[in-house]
C-alpha cells in the first residue's frame, strides 16, 4: 500500500520538475485544481494512493485578463470568479452559463473551467462552450509550453492529449468582435446539480444586416469526446440564422452525434435532443449577437 | 373530547425542542460515536445477483496488518430470513448482498482487507423482474419457497398470494355503462434519506451488548439484533441517535449484529457505516409493481365493479407491501362489487423495506389513472365522480372494518371550492387528481413524566422523532397540563431508560406514543391534586386541576391560594417525594387519513420533460397537533412522490447489477424542481383520540404519482401508463404517437 502525498509548488518550473520526476520514478500523480471531481473520484471510483499536485498556488494559473483581441483564464480561476466578472458576462456569457451550471454555489466557489476541460469527461458541461469560442488550451511541461485547440484536446472518455509532465497553464479565448454571441444549452432531467443527457454551444457573428459570417457549434454527452461539428456552423453561415438554418444545424448535430444508451438516455433520445438544444442555443446565440 | 375553540396550545406552531441542536450541528447522528480503541467494520458485497457460496476464506484478511476481527454467515446464527440477509449463508440473493465483514484500524485497512477475503461462486441466472418470475419454468430465488406455504404446490416465486373480494364484479361490469382498464408499471423506489445506515456496538466479558445507531425504532432493534445473534432482548441495550430520515427504511437492521459479532471477537467496540452506494445496493427500498386495474360505472357515475390484480418485487426474501396495497388500492369508494388480487413476488434484488404507506403509492396509481380515465369517458369532473363513490362513516372498507368519522368527503368538498382547483391550469398544462388513503396503525407505547423541583417537565417516551413529534408530544402535554410549552422537554429514550415502544412508523406516533404522553400528564395531574388535598387538608375530590394549577373545585369552602405544577414540585419532597407519571397502552383506532391531490403540469414536447407548475395537497388530519409539522409531512411526502412520478428508478443491467446507485442517476427531485407544494389542512377528529389526532406521515406520498400521470395525461392527450415519467419515455412516447 502507497501514501496519499500532497504538494502545492510555488512555480510553473518547480511544478513541472515535480511532474516529471514523479512520471520518471512511477508514481500516481493527480493535478488538483478545485478538486470537485478530484475528491469525489477519491472517495468513490478510485480510491488508490497518489501524489496530487496542486496547481492554485501559481501566480500563472491565477490570470484572469480581458484584452482587445483575447481573454485569458487561468487554470485556478474558480466559476465563482467568472461569474461575478460582469464584464466577462457582458462578453462570454454562453461560455459563463457554461461555468455556472456547474455544481451549486457552494461547488461554483472551487470548480475551474481548466479541471472541467482536463477532467475530460464527454458531458463536461464547459467544453462545448469553450469549442464553440474557439478557446485554446494554453499547456506547459518538460518541451515548453504549447497551444491546443480545445475541440483537439479531449481524446477520449477521461483523456486528454496533455503528457504525465504537462498541465493546463489557462484558455486563451478570442474576444468577441462585432455582432457575435454565444450560448451554451444542456439537457439534464433536473433543473441542477445533474449531468449533462446532451449539451450544445453555438456562437455566432452577424454583419449589419443580419446575415451569419461566422459559426461554430460544439456538442457533449453524445460521443466519447465533446465535438466540434463544423457541418452545424456551416449550416448557419450565410443565413440570417432563422427556423431553417437552424433546423439544418440541428439535423447536423443529430448527424454528428454517436452516443451510447446508458441510465442517462438512450441513443435516439439523445441524438434527438442534441439538435433540439443546437437549434435552441442557436437561437439564443443570434439574439444575443443583434442586441450588441 | 376537546372542542377545537377550548385549546390553548395544540394547533400552535413554536420552536421544536431538538432544533437548536440540529441546526448547529451538535445534535448526534448515526455516525458521530466515537469510542476509544475503536475498530472500523466493512463489509463484503456480493459481485453477483444470484450465485451459490461455495466458500468463504477469511484467513487472508485476517492476516493483514490492522485487522483484528473477520466475519461471516455462520457468525450470525438466527434471525432466519434476517439473519440471511445481514450475512449470506448458501446463495447470495441480489447484487450487494453482504457476504462477510471485517473490522480494522482503520476504515481503510477494512477495506483494503476486503480484497483478501476469497469466496467462491456458483453463478446462476438472476431473476429480474416480476414477468421473470412468475413465467412458466422461472429460476427459483429460493427452491424451498411455495406459495402461501402450500408445499403440495410446485415451488414457486410467488411467496403469498391475497385476496379481497366482494359482491359479484362479474355482474357489476355487466351493469356497467362504461368500462376502463389499464396495466400499470411502477419501478423500485428508494427512500432517499440523507444519513446512510450507521452504527457503533460493544460487546463486555459478560456478553452484554450496546449499540449505538440511527433507527426509527430502538426495540425492533433490540430484538432483532439479539435474534441473529440468538441472544436475549435482555442482552443488549440499544440507544437510538438522532435520524438522518427514515421514511420507513430504518424500521430494519443491516449492520448491528455484524458490529456486535466483529467486536465481540475483537475485543473492542466497532463501528460501522454505510456508503451512499451501499444503501443503494444492499437496503430495502419499496417493491417495483405491476398492477393491472379495472372499474365500471353507470353513466351517472356510480361505480358497479371493480378490480385490481397486483403484484409487488418483493426483493430476495418474502414481504413486499403488497398486502397494504391490497387495502389502500380501492380504500376510498363505497363498492358492491370489487375484488382484488395480491401477489408477493421474489426477485433478485435487495429485500425490500417500508417506504412511507408502504405499497399504496403504487396499487393507488393503477387505481387512480383508471378512475381519471373514468371521469373522461363519462365527461365528469373527477372530483365530482369520486364524490359521489366516496366512502364515508359507516362504509365498510374494502379490507374489512367499519370506517368511523373518516375525512374523504370534506377534503374532496374542501377541494373543489379551493382557488388553486376554480382557477383552470394556465395555457398549455395540464391537470390531473388523485386521492391517497393510508389506514394507519396504533400498538405499543410507554411514556414517563416526571417534574423537576421547578415544576419544568421532562417527557420520556421511546419513539425515535422522524418528523417534529417531540414538539408535539410536548405540545399535547402542554396542552394537558395546562403549562406553557416552554417549560417541557421531551427526549427518546434508549431501551434501558423508557418503556416498550414499538417502532416509529406506521403514522402511528403521534397518535399511539401521543395518547400515552397525555394519560401520564392525566397521571401526573391527579397526583397534583392529591398532593394539593394533602396541602390543604381537603379531600381529592374537592379539588380541580385548571390552567395548570389545582384549585378547589366550585362551592369547596377553603382559603387557599392555587397551586400550581412549580408549587406542588417544590414541596413536593413534604407530600409524598418526586412527581412522576406514567402510562403505558396498546393504542386502539388509528384512524384513516385521506388526501386529495391536484397538479398542474407542462410537457416540453422536445425533450420529454416534465415541469411540475403546480401542486396542492388536501389532508385529514383529525387534528393538526402543531400544523407547521403537519404541512411539513405534506410537502415532503409530496416531494417524494413527484420525483417517484418523474424520474427515480433503479436501473439494472442484464445481469442485475444497479448502474445507478448514487444520487447522481437516482434522480429525487432537487428544491428548484418543485413548485411551492401548497397544503391545506381539514379536520375531521379521529374519535378515538384524546384531541382527534390521526396519523399524516404516510397518506402524502400515495397520490402524487396518479395525479403527475393524470396531469401528464391532460397535458398530452393521452396516457402513458408506467413510471417514471422521465424525459426519455414521454419522449419516445410523444414520438410514438406522431
Ligand atoms: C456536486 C457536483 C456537481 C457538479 N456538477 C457539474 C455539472 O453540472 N457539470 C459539469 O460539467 N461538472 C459538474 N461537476 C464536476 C466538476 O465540478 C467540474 O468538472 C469542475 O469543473 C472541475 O473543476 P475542478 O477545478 O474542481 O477540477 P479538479 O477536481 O481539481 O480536477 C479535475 C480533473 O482535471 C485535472 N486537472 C485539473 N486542473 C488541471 C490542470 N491545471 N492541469 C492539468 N490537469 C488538471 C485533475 O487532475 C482532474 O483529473 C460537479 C461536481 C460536483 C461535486
Amino acid at each position: 500500500m502507497g501514501d496519499y502525498a500532497y504538494a502545492a509548488p510555488a512555480t510553473v518550473d518547480s511544478t513541472v520538475e515535480l511532474l516529471s520526476s514523479s512520471a520518471s520514478s512511477g508514481t500516481r500523480t493527480q493535478v488538483l485544481a478545485g478538486g470537485t471531481d478530484v475528491l469525489v473520484q477519491m472517495r468513490s471510483i478510485d480510491r488508490g494512493p497518489r501524489l496530487i499536485v496542486d496547481v492554485k498556488q501559481l501566480a500563472e494559473t491565477n490570470v484572469l485578463s480581458i484584452g482587445e483581441d483575447e481573454i485569458y483564464i487561468g487554470a485556478a480561476i474558480a466559476s465563482a470568479i467568472l461569474n461575478e466578472n460582469a464584464e466577462l458576462k457582458s462578453k462570454l456569457p454562453g461560455l459563463i452559463e457554461s461555468a455556472d451550471l456547474i455544481g451549486s454555489t457552494q461547488i461554483q466557489g472551487r470548480a475551474t473551467i481548466g479541471g472541467n476541460l482536463c477532467n475530460s469527461s464527454p458531458a463536461g458541461d464547459t467544453i462545448p462552450a469553450l469549442i464553440a469560442n474557439s478557446a485554446v488550451c494554453h499547456i506547459v511541461g518538460a518541451d515548453g509550453e504549447r497551444d491546443v485547440p480545445v475541440e483537439d484536446f479531449v481524446t477520449g472518455v477521461g483523456t486528454n492529449c496533455m503528457a504525465d509532465h504537462e498541465f493546463l497553464l489557462g484558455l486563451r479565448v478570442p474576444a468577441p468582435k462585432g455582432n457575435t454571441g454565444d450560448a451554451y444549452l444542456r439537457f439534464i432531467p433536473r433543473t441542477e446539480m445533474d449531468i449533462a443527457v446532451a449539451g450544445a454551444g453555438v456562437r455566432v457573428t452577424l454583419d449589419d444586416s443580419g446575415t451569419c459570417t461566422a459559426a461554430r457549434v460544439g456538442i457533449g454527452a453524445v460521443a466519447p469526446t465533446p465535438l466540434l461539428v463544423p457541418e452545424a456552423g456551416d449550416a448557419l453561415i450565410g443565413t440570417q440564422v432563422d427556423e431553417e438554418a437552424l433546423n439544418a444545424a440541428a439535423a447536423a448535430c443529430s448527424a454528428a452525434a454517436s452516443p451510447i444508451t446508458d441510465k442517462r438516455g438512450t441513443v435516439e433520445y439523445r441524438i434527438k435532443v442534441v439538435g433540439v438544444l443546437c437549434k435552441r442555443a442557436g437561437a439564443i446565440a443570434r439574439d444575443r449577437a443583434k442586441a450588441r | 373530547m376537546a372542542e377545537a375553540v377550548d385549546l390553548k396550545a395544540i394547533g400552535t406552531r413554536p420552536v421544536r425542542p431538538d432544533g437548536v441542536e440540529k441546526v448547529t450541528g451538535r445534535a448526534n447522528f448515526g455516525a458521530d460515536l466515537n469510542l476509544p480503541g475503536m475498530l472500523h467494520g466493512k463489509i463484503l458485497r456480493s459481485p453477483h445477483a444470484h450465485a451459490r457460496i461455495k466458500s468463504i476464506d477469511l484467513s487472508g484478511a485476517l492476516a493483514v496488518d490492522g485487522v483484528l476481527a473477520a466475519v461471516s454467515g455462520k457468525d450470525i446464527p438466527g434471525g432466519g430470513d434476517l439473519g440471511d440477509n445481514v450475512l449470506a449463508n448458501e446463495k447470495v440473493l441480489y447484487h450487494g448482498h453482504a457476504v462477510a465483514a471485517v473490522a480494522a484500524r482503520s476504515a481503510f485497512i477494512a477495506e483494503q482487507a476486503l480484497d483478501q477475503i476469497k469466496v467462491e461462486y456458483e453463478v446462476l441466472n438472476p431473476v429480474l423482474s416480476i414477468d421473470d418470475a412468475i413465467a412458466d419454468g422461472a429460476t427459483l430465488v429460493n427452491e424451498s419457497q411455495h406459495t402461501n406455504g402450500d408445499t403440495s404446490q410446485p415451488a414457486s416465486n410467488v411467496a403469498a398470494v391475497t385476496k379481497f373480494e366482494r359482491g359479484d364484479v362479474e355482474k357489476g361490469f355487466a351493469d356497467a355503462d362504461v368500462v376502463v382498464e389499464g396495466e400499470y408499471r411502477v419501478p423500485t423506489a428508494h427512500q432517499g434519506y440523507i444519513e446512510p445506515h450507521a452504527c457503533t456496538a460493544t460487546i463486555n466479558e459478560e456478553g452484554k451488548a450496546t449499540v449505538w445507531c440511527c433507527t426509527q425504532g430502538q426495540f425492533d432493534v433490540r430484538s432483532m439484533t439479539a435474534n441473529c445473534l440468538n441472544k436475549q432482548v435482555s442482552d443488549i441495550r440499544v440507544i437510538p441517535s438522532e435520524i438522518g430520515g427514515g421514511f420507513g427504511g430504518k424500521t430494519t437492521i443491516y449492520l448491528e449484529p455484524v458490529a456486535v459479532k466483529l467486536s465481540e471477537i475483537s475485543g473492542r467496540p466497532v463501528k460501522m457505516v454505510m456508503s451512499r452506494e451501499e444503501v443503494f445496493r444492499a437496503t430495502g427500498p419499496t417493491s417495483a409493481t405491476l398492477c393491472r386495474a379495472k372499474v365500471g360505472a353507470k353513466s351517472d357515475g356510480t361505480i358497479t365493479a371493480a378490480t385490481a390484480w397486483l403484484a409487488y418485487e418483493a426483493g430476495a426474501y418474502p414481504g413486499a407491501p403488497v398486502g397494504p396495497g391490497c387495502m389502500s388500492v380501492l380504500a376510498p369508494y363505497d363498492l358492491e362489487n370489487f375484488r382484488i388480487e395480491g401477489r408477493d413476488v421474489l426477485v433478485n434484488k435487495p429485500k425490500v423495506a417500508a417506504y412511507r404507506a408502504p405499497g399504496a403509492p403504487q396499487s393507488m396509481h393503477a387505481m387512480e389513472c383508471a378512475i381519471d380515465d373514468l371521469a373522461r369517458e363519462l365527461d365528469m369532473d373527477p372530483l365530482d365522480l369520486r364524490l359521489k363513490n366516496a366512502a364515508d362513516e359507516g362504509t365498510v372498507a374494502p379490507y374489512g372494518p367499519q370506517y368511523p368519522a373518516i375525512g374523504l368527503r370534506a377534503c374532496l368538498e374542501a377541494a373543489k371550492v379551493h382557488p388553486n382547483y376554480t382557477t383552470p391550469p394556465a395555457e398549455g398544462q395540464g391537470r390531473g387528481v388523485a386521492v391517497g388513503f393510508w389506514f394507519n396503525i396504533g400498538m405499543q407505547s410507554s411514556a414517563e413524566i416526571r417534574i423537576a423541583e421547578n415544576g419544568a417537565v421532562t417527557i420520556m417516551e421511546g419513539s425515535p422523532d422522524i418528523g417534529g413529534s417531540r414538539a408535539s408530544m410536548c405540545l399535547m402535554a402542554a396542552e394537558t397540563l395546562g403549562i406553557p410549552y416552554e417549560n417541557i422537554n421531551a427526549h427518546v429514550g434508549d431501551t434501558e431508560a423508557t418503556g416498550y415502544c414499538n417502532t416509529t412508523g406506521g403514522s402511528r406516533t403521534t397518535f399511539a406514543t401521543g395518547m400515552a404522553v397525555i394519560e401520564a400528564c392525566e397521571d401526573i395531574i391527579a397526583q397534583c391534586k392529591e398532593r394539593a388535598a394533602l396541602t390543604w387538608e381537603l379531600d381529592v375530590d374537592q379539588v380541580d386541576w385548571e390552567d395548570g394549577q389545582a384549585v378547589p373545585k366550585p362551592g369547596v369552602n377553603a382559603d387557599v391560594k392555587p397551586l400550581s405544577l412549580a408549587d406542588i414540585a417544590r414541596s413536593a419532597g413534604r407530600t409524598g417525594g418526586p412527581l412522576l407519571g406514567r402510562a403505558s397502552l396498546n393504542a386502539q383506532g388509528p384512524g384513516a387519513s385521506f388526501s386529495v391531490n391536484w397538479t398542474d403540469v407542462e410537457v416540453d414536447h422536445e425533450t420529454g420533460k416534465v415541469d411540475v407548475k403546480a401542486f396542492t395537497g388536501v389532508q385529514d388530519a383529525g387534528r393538526a397537533i402543531h400544523p407547521s409539522y403537519v404541512e411539513g409531512q405534506m410537502q415532503g411526502g409530496a416531494v417524494q412522490g413527484l420525483g417517484w412520478a418523474l424520474n427515480e428508478e433503479y436501473i439494472y443491467d442484464a445481469d442485475g447489477v444497479m448502474e445507478n446507485a448514487g444520487f447522481l442517476d437516482y434522480r429525487v427531485p432537487v428544491t428548484s424542481d418543485m413548485p411551492m407544494i401548497d397544503t391545506q389542512i381539514v379536520e375531521v377528529p379521529n374519535p378515538s383520540h384524546p384531541y382527534g389526532v390521526r396519523g399524516v406521515g404516510e397518506t402524502p406520498i400515495v397520490a402524487p404519482l396518479a395525479a403527475t400521470s393524470n396531469a401528464v395525461r391532460d397535458a398530452l392527450g393521452f396516457r402513458i401508463n408506467d413510471l417514471p415519467l422521465s424525459p426519455p419515455r414521454v419522449l419516445a412516447a410523444i414520438d410514438d404517437n406522431e
